[in-house]
């Protein structure tokens, strides 16, 4: 499976949001290949008769009652704001989806 | 393309069966949010409820909301769905500024609820199941601001303002199997089903629902394939129709443009599309040059949700009697048709009516005022029944003194009308406004008396067998009285007095 | 002043108990050090001076108020920049979330500052926790005092740093595949990682919410359980957290012994490029508890072949998604918006500006690994051998108490030697992960120096999830033979700073 093309690399980083330079494109790409041919190996030992393990805990049914609690208030909410107006975020265009 | 490029609904379903899948998303009505303790409340001040987990702020944690989880299994239970023994969050990645983690906190192939099905019934009666797919919990986005732009559209603004008071709001969505087999009626359907999911979740007592409040909301996915055809053709999913007419709109406007596109020989893209209130119509949305890949995996915050049987069944035991069950059962209590009690469930008036008979009311005079007067006044008004400022004990007070006697219908109406004006309960107004029937029968053995004597060749007409003459003798009491007389009552003095049989 | 600054945790907790030094005394001691060392070390990312003495002021008001204090009143700690303080920056290393100050405190840092420890600042740390060396801070790598040309360890080289100089009697790390143990191990320090759920992650910023794991460090066994007391516990905010009580760790730290316990050895680790003088060093350290009663076997554990492969699969995906909420909207770094960029461009302007080489790679070989197509062969197989690597340990547990191996494979590499070649960076966790993997309790405690380099080696001890005080008890064990047999303690012979 692994093999991992520049084209990939860059899908991959616009999922991601990461708006990469050509030079760390190719960079990336030869890391991730490396990379993900060592890590591929995890696939010989998953056989079919091994259920996955998502969490180390058998925790079930963690729950909290329907109760209000305090939180914070508008004004520390947008304490780390980059920008706000009108006690809201201010944030740049959103590209539409009209 | 505009209107008149579409084919005629009519043309469109000559050639073509439709298939629906309807995706419901409720809110809840939970104190708090599903995953955090911030408050709920409609109306506060712009981020006002919110705290390090709702807008994502590094390090904060998710803990499920128990009561989110009641209100997800007893929807599921009333839409006859299985409920899960076992069954996880996951996370739902895709970047969206009203999505405080960049990602929502969903389920994926582990629903809480799933594999069941909700009765509809249709306006000639007829029973259509709809199937359900599944019922699953998940979170609510940010509301954004769009500013700079035309009439606070996304499209050409500037930017926008978040507030997170709505990030993290429960949500449940419930989705369809694909509705095949409505034929001509899938507007109808559509719409019937969303109401009837809507009547379902207000008896859970889980939401209010209110889709002019985005409490509930609609996704519409349709698409159309040639009669005899088993394979579905492309869909579109028109997203966020927000109300019942819509609903029935867009499905109905969807038959007809997906037609005139196959018509053409033309392709369905899948994409997803807006519906517009202003002319009913729906337009394409943003094509994404890439499909969307959302690498769902197991919410590792947080940990299973495993539902005891036992405590399933005592929520089971503990549901309501489900709405449709309960209409017919009142529609033959009522004595009406199918269709009355459409009507009066499309008016909202069933459960005014229901708590008008509770307060003493007959259900022919419940039903009488709700469906006649007040609703025209509603209509008039341009608001929901229920939110008159009269209540079911009012108008089963006025039903009470027109079975006594004391007013009339003409009177009662005037009645109501102060009720309505805030100028008190209707004892009062009757009190007020003197509305109460002239029942002295001195007083109107002399209007009797004087109409007769005013009228005279009219009453030789009565006394000489044209007993339907005495109605324009009534109509002379009456307007002496200035309608306060009891009509039934003056026209048996008049014939008495004129010696006729009644 | 000086001796101040080498007393142990216990000691100046029982001091400021009893009134013969004050916490003010205590904290200024720490921070002259600080002055006097850190521009050398640079374990520290934020000093919170004022803080500092203001908490040491109130431990000294309540004690002269005849209030009781807890055994830690007074204590300077160094906290990973990965816990949320309200009002103090908080960075996780990452010029992503340079100068944001969060509203709130972690889980963590509260019950700190309600046990009135005093909180000296930020340590220096891996950018959100990823990486080995310290080197992958977005604000300058950290030295290791034994020498400042090598990595402290990482991802919390800061804390471990400030313990070997002195800056600091107590730290606190965050342990995902080794954060702990492994930067204890190469600075000669004791670091814990609990089970997991036994401490609070709330406002621990999520590097990989199913492996990350909070953990006391120290320069000696008992400090290290009594840190380990006042964070741990069930806290109602964590969804993970485990609702018992924490189980009896200063106890067992203050009756070290090792008598009649079955050890393993894990025979899986070795060999290629396992450091010789580690290799003798864990040696004798297994000869030495056999020496202390204990009855030692061989175990192997052959599915943690492919735990690292697991870890750099499960670990990445998670923080990929984790790591989104960076995003230049409502709190962090913004690059970029000139009005007319959309949303989504300033957002990935930001996320390139901010992060560093390693983080990207983890969050694209996540996005990879979990994309759709992929996440059978990567995630899913990754969650298979999880699977894999517990049952090994069950096996084990099912006939030892602990198990032992080396914490990690070298001593202290030199800063730079690893710094662009992800792979090799990778494996001095290769000791540590599979613990990680399994939710289990570790501590690393000093068992020597390595002789071809001087620099001090960690014997890793292993307990099953919820028995963290065989940890302690062994760890006090060890930790009591090892210094008799030196005459004191490991850090007497780091150099002089
Ligand atoms: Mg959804
Ligand atoms: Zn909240």
């Amino acid at each position: 499976m692994p093999g991992i093309t520049r084209e990939e690399v860059a899908h991959l980083a616009r999922l991601a949001r990461l708006e990469l330079t050509a030079e760390e494109l190719d960079h990336f790409a030869g890391q991730l290949d490396d990379i993900i041919s060592a890590v591929a190996r995890v696939a010989d030992v998953a056989t079919e008769d091994v259920p996955p393990t998502s969490h180390p805990l058998p925790l079930t049914n963690v729950m909290r009652p329907d109760e209000v609690r305090p939180g914070l208030t508008a004004e520390q909410a947008l304490s780390g704001a980059p920008a706000q107006e009108q006690r809201r975020f201010k944030v740049p265009q959103i590209l539409g989806e009209e | 393309m505009t209107v008149t490029d579409l084919v005629s609904y009519e043309d469109a379903l000559a050639s073509y069966d439709p298939v629906m899948g309807l995706e419901v998303h409720v809110e809840l009505g939970t104190k708090t949010k599903m995953f955090c303790g911030c408050a709920t409340t409609l109306g506060a001040e712009p981020n006002s409820q919110t705290c390090p987990t709702c807008l994502g702020l590094p390090g904060a944690l998710p803990v499920v909301n128990a009561t989110g989880v009641e209100s997800a299994v007893r929807i599921g239970l009333a839409l006859n769905c299985e409920i899960a023994e076992w069954c996880r969050f996951a996370r739902k990645n895709y970047f969206y500024p009203d999505m405080p983690k960049n990602f929502q906190t969903s389920q994926y192939d582990e629903p809480i609820a799933y594999n069941g099905h909700l009765d509809i019934q249709l306006a000639d009666g007829e029973v259509f199941r709809i199937d359900i797919e599944r019922a699953h919990m998940e979170e609510d986005t940010g509301k954004s601001t769009h500013i700079g732009g035309a009439t606070g559209r996304i499209h050409g603004a500037s930017h926008s303002l978040l507030d997170y008071n709505r990030a993290g709001i429960p949500l449940i969505e419930i989705v369809t199997k694909p509705i095949t087999g409505a034929g001509a009626r899938a507007p109808e359907v559509a719409r019937a089903y969303v109401a009837e999911l809507r009547e379902l979740i207000r008896a859970l007592g889980v939401s209010e629902a209110r889709m002019e409040m985005g409490q509930m909301r609609c996704d519409v996915n349709l698409s159309l394939r040639p009669h005899g055809r088993e394979k579905f053709g492309t869909r579109s999913e028109t997203k966020n129709v927000n109300s019942l007419r819509s609903v029935e709109r867009a499905v109905r406007f969807e038959v007809q443009r997906h037609a005139a596109v196959l018509d053409d020989g033309g392709v369905i893209v899948q994409e997803t599309r807006h519906f517009h209130e202003e002319n009913g119509t729906t337009t394409s949305g943003r094509v994404k040059e890439e499909a969307e890949d959302y690498r769902y995996f197991p919410e590792p915050d947080l940990v299973p949700v495993a539902p005891e049987k036992e405590w399933v069944e005592r929520l089971r035991a503990g549901l309501p009697e489900l709405p449709l069950t309960r209409r017919n059962r009142l529609r033959e209590e009522w004595g009406i048709s199918a269709h009355e009690m459409q009507s009066a469930l499309n008016a909202g008036a069933v459960e005014l009516v229901v708590a008008t008979v509770e307060a003493g009311a007959d259900a022919a005079s419940a039903r009488k005022w709700w469906m006649g007067e007040l609703a025209r006044r509603a209509n008039e008004l341009g608001v929901e029944l229920s939110t008159l400022p009269i209540t079911p004990s009012q108008v089963a007070r006025v039903a009470a003194l027109v079975a006594e006697g004391a007013l009339n219908d003409k009177l009662a109406r005037q009645a109501i009308e102060g009720v309505l004006a805030g100028e008190g309960g209707p004892d009062e107004v009757v009190e007020k406004r003197g509305l109460r029937i002239v029942s002295d029968e001195g007083a109107l053995g002399q209007a009797v008396d004087d109409a007769i004597a005013a009228n005279a060749a009219i009453a030789d007409k009565v006394r000489g067998g044209k007993v339907a003459a005495a109605g324009a003798l009534v109509g002379a009491v009456m307007k002496a009285t200035r309608g306060q007389a009891d009509a039934g009552r003056a026209r048996q003095l008049i014939l008495e007095r004129l010696g006729v049989e009644g | 002043m000086d001796d101040l600054i080498r007393l142990t945790a216990a000691e100046l907790g029982a001091r400021v108990a009893d009134g013969s030094v004050s916490a003010v005394e205590v904290t200024e001691a720490h921070l002259a050090r600080i002055d006097a060392v850190d521009e050398k070390v640079h374990a520290f990312l934020h000093v919170d001076r004022e803080g500092a003495l203001a908490q040491a002021r109130a431990v000294d008001a309540k004690r002269a108020e005849g209030e009781r204090l807890s055994p830690l009143a007074g204590v300077p700690l160094a906290l990973k920049d990965i816990f949320t303080t309200e009002g103090v920056p908080t960075t996780a290393g990452s010029r992503i979330l340079d100068g944001w100050i969060p509203p709130y405190d972690a889980t963590v840092t509260r019950r700190l500052k309600e046990a009135g420890v005093v909180i000296l600042g930020k340590t220096n740390m891996d950018e959100f926790a990823m990486g080995s060396s310290t080197e992958n801070s977005a604000f300058g790598h950290t030295g290791n005092p034994w020498d400042l040309t090598r990595v402290p360890g990482g991802s919390g080289g800061g804390s471990s740093a400030a313990l070997a100089a002195f800056e600091a009697p107590l730290a606190i790390g965050t342990d995902t595949g080794g954060s702990v143990r492994q930067p204890a191990s190469v600075t000669g320090t004791v670091g814990v990682k609990p089970t997991y759920g036994g401490i609070s992650r709330y406002g621990m910023i999520a590097f990989s919410s199913s492996l990350d794991q909070a953990g006391p460090c120290a320069r000696n066994v008992l400090d290290a359980a009594l840190l380990h007391e006042v964070i741990g516990g069930h806290d109602p905010l964590d969804s993970t957290s485990i609702d018992a009580p924490v189980p009896p760790v200063v106890e067992a730290a203050r009756n070290g012994t090792a008598a009649g316990l079955r050890v393993g050895v894990i025979t899986d680790f070795g060999g290629e490029g396992f450091q010789l003088g580690v290799m003798r060093r864990f040696e004798e350290a297994v000869a030495l508890l056999g020496d202390l009663g204990a009855e030692v076997t061989e175990v192997s554990c052959p599915s943690f072949e492919a735990a690292l492969a697991a870890y750099y699969l499960i670990a990445p995906s998670e923080c990929s998604s984790n790591l989104a909420r960076f995003d230049a909207m409502r709190y962090g770094l913004r690059i970029g918006d000139d009005g007319t960029r959309p949303a989504e461009e300033v957002t990935s302007l930001t996320r390139e500006a901010g992060f560093g080489a390693e983080v990207k790679r983890r969050i694209m070989l996540g996005t990879y690994a979990l994309s759709s197509g992929y996440y059978d062969a990567y995630y899913g197989s990754a969650q298979k051998a999880r699977t894999l690597v517990v049952r090994d340990f069950q096996r084990a547990f099912d006939h030892v108490d602990v198990l032992v191996a080396p914490t990690t494979p070298t001593t202290a590499f030199p800063i730079g030697e690893r710094a662009d070649d992800p792979m090799a960076m990778y494996r001095a966790d290769l000791c540590t992960i599979p613990v990680s993997l399994a939710g289990n309790a570790a501590l690393s405690v000093p068992c020597g120096l390595a002789p071809e380099d001087g620099l001090p080696v960690g014997l890793q001890i292993i307990a099953p999830a919820m028995a963290d005080e065989r940890l302690y008890r062994v760890g006090a064990a060890v930790e009591a033979a090892f210094q008799a047999r030196w005459g004191h303690s490991i850090l007497e012979e780091a150099p002089a700073l």
